[in-house]
């Protein structure tokens, strides 16, 4: 096991504590991870947020967020509970679009094209932008259906499924466990495994965006260890953006960090959600620039 | 700490003295009136099969199966004739009504948006039609066969027309509860993949809920089989021979039975009687079928 905490204080031996810790040659991606490379001091943004205002109804849920998503970054977004956090990150691949009453203003951008143009189609944008949720979701068909059907229904263009399938297991470090029952429901994995699924599938549609939405919080502490480490491969070829309650996992796993929270109407007493503070993860959490964050990831309130 | 100190003092003594009154007069007195409910269920009922048993005793021979009516020879008189045309009634009305049920399930569940007056309206209709008397659906099957300027009613086609729309609103209601059942998670995991609404509903949310439909259209069905009041209404007298098409004239278990009930001689009761045990095996092997669907194709989440 590494010590995930010391990966972003000292980002050099982190790396180093890494690579036995691999499960084997067979995870590409993680046997070429080198060392934790530096973030650039601005993010160059694969999605960005502009002026992104989300109701419900006439509840205005979240106000005002800017952001950008570096590619090949974590991102993490964290605050307390009802800040807007999953709001957003369910704006990002337009899943927000399935909630009857929510209604969407301002921008949100995937290589500076507006997904929520009238013109753009959101199936290709979800196509784009994987999603990953808090509770595992596997279908109620067996681990190989589960990763092949995401490639199937996008029409994608694989030579051979068998062997797509096995490398989107590979990818999502599951292959060793499920190898021999490929064919079995994908219901008899535990919660950890079934999440791994999970991620697999998304990333057999090979998307460019993966989008996380509290994807430990259902896990136990080891469950959530190998999906960290699992993230952290995965940065290396996929841009992330993950929504936690776990401060920690924020540390540990993400480059940049976004701090929400919520302000109550002064009328009507509803929670808004809004952007406090972004920037550099190891920044934020050493030296926040705001108090609100300051109190919140030391534990004052939240 | 005062903490402590409560929970010794109430400790294990109040084990010995519980003051809920579960075996109080009153709960024992509600537990017998729930029995007596129960009992008085299955004793009507089963003195009802074993008296028709009994009754039909005489008849239970393979000419009961294998003749047609008779006016000359009540005593072998048989349900062949009927229990053909019950069979392809119910496989027309199944094929009519299935379909289309589950389709308007489907939208009204994954595609309709149920903040419209319309889906509402259609909403609350549904319910009031499943508890339309069964006659009016005969009536209703008569003035559609006129609308097509048909009169003759009393063939296979009309008949199903009639027990169709009787299950139609069943076959919606439990269809939509089958793919209501299905978790929100599957169906927001498929289209995060970039499956469309239509894909998902096809390969995700059907197949998750078909044994839910299966069972619910099968159970209308089986309530359709006994229905005799529409048929009637069409016109379905006794004929002697087997239905052979879509078009073909035909008569049903209910109506033979009926048709039985309302002669003066003998022979015919007995057959009657008979003739309901028949009937009865076929829906209990069809509540059987939809048992043995649910148990074995039952999905856990």
């Amino acid at each position: 096991m590494t010590t995930p905490g010391t990966r972003t204080t000292a980002p050099d031996t982190a790396a180093a504590e890494k690579a036995p810790a691999d499960d084997g040659p067979e995870t590409p991606v993680s046997v070429e991870q080198p060392e934790r490379r530096e973030v650039p001091e601005r993010p160059v943004p694969v999605m960005e947020c502009v002026d992104l205002n989300v109701f419900y109804g006439g509840f205005h849920a979240v106000h005002d967020v800017n952001l950008s998503f570096g590619r090949y970054e974590i991102t993490a977004l964290i605050g307390p509970s009802g800040c807007g956090k999953s709001t957003v990150l369910r704006c990002l691949n337009r899943m927000n679009d399935l909630i009857p009453a929510a209604r969407v203003e301002g921008q949100v951008t995937y290589h500076d094209v507006n997904i929520y143009d009238p013109k753009v189609d959101a199936i290709e944008v979800r196509r784009r932008i994987g999603m990953v949720f808090q509770k595992p979701n596997p279908f109620p068909k067996s681990i190989y259906d589960n990763i092949a059907y995401g490639p199937r229904v996008i029409d994608m263009d694989v030579d051979d499924m068998d062997s797509h399938v096995e490398q989107a297991l590979h990818d999502a470090a599951l292959w060793d466990e499920v190898k021999d029952k490929l064919k079995d429901s994908a219901y008899g994995l535990s919660g950890g495994q079934q999440q791994r699924l999970c991620i697999a599938r998304t990333i057999a549609t090979r998307p460019d965006v993966i989008l996380m939405d509290e994807p430990c919080s259902a896990l136990d502490p080891i469950a959530t260890a190998r999906i960290e480490d699992l993230m952290m491969d995965l940065r290396e070829s996929y841009t992330i953006i993950v929504v936690t309650h776990n401060m920690q996992q924020a540390a540990r796993v993400s480059d940049r960090t976004a701090f929400f929270t919520a302000r109550p109407d002064e009328t009507t007493g509803n929670r808004t959600g809004l952007l406090v503070e972004f920037d550099h993860t190891r920044r934020m959490f050493s030296n926040p620039g705001d108090r609100r964050t300051e109190d919140y990831i030391s534990g004052r309130f939240g | 700490m005062a903490a402590t100190t409560t929970l010794d003092s109430r400790s294990a003594t109040g084990l010995r003295h519980g003051r809920s009154h579960e075996k109080g007069l009153a709960s024992m007195l509600f537990l017998g009136a729930l029995w007596l409910s129960l009992f008085f269920g299955i004793v009507v009922l089963v003195t009802l099969i074993v008296s028709t048993a009994i009754d039909g005793a005489g008849r239970f021979d393979s000419e009961l199966i294998t003749n047609y009516d008779s006016t000359l020879n009540p005593e072998t008189a048989g349900v062949r004739a009927s229990l053909f045309g019950t069979l392809w009634l119910m496989l027309t009305t199944a094929l009519m009504a299935v379909p289309i049920g589950i389709a308007a399930a489907v939208y009204l569940e994954e595609f309709a948006d149920n903040q419209r007056w319309y889906n509402r309206l259609i909403e609350v209709n549904l319910q009031n039609l499943a508890a339309v008397p069964s006659v009016i659906y005969g009536m209703l099957a008569v003035a559609i066969a006129a609308l097509f300027g048909t009169a003759t009613t009393n063939i296979v086609l009309v008949g199903a027309v009639a027990l169709g729309l009787l299950i139609l609103p069943v076959v919606i209601i439990s269809t939509r509860e089958a793919v209501r059942a299905v978790p929100q998670e599957i169906r927001e995991g498929s289209l995060a993949l970039g499956a469309t609404a239509i894909q998902t509903t096809w390969r995700q949310v059907l197949p998750s809920a078909v044994p839910g439909i299966s069972t619910g259209t099968i159970l209308a069905l089986s309530r359709a089989v006994g229905e005799a009041a529409p048929l009637l209404l069409l016109g379905v007298g006794t004929i002697l021979f087997t239905p052979n098409g879509f078009l073909s004239g035909f008569t049903a278990m209910p109506v033979q039975i009926y048709g039985w009930t309302s002669e003066s001689q003998e022979d015919y009761k007995v057959a009657a009687a008979a003739a309901i045990i028949v009937l009865m095996v076929m829906v209990l092997a069809l509540n059987g079928l939809a048992i043995f669907i649910r148990n074995h194709f039952q999905r856990r989440w």
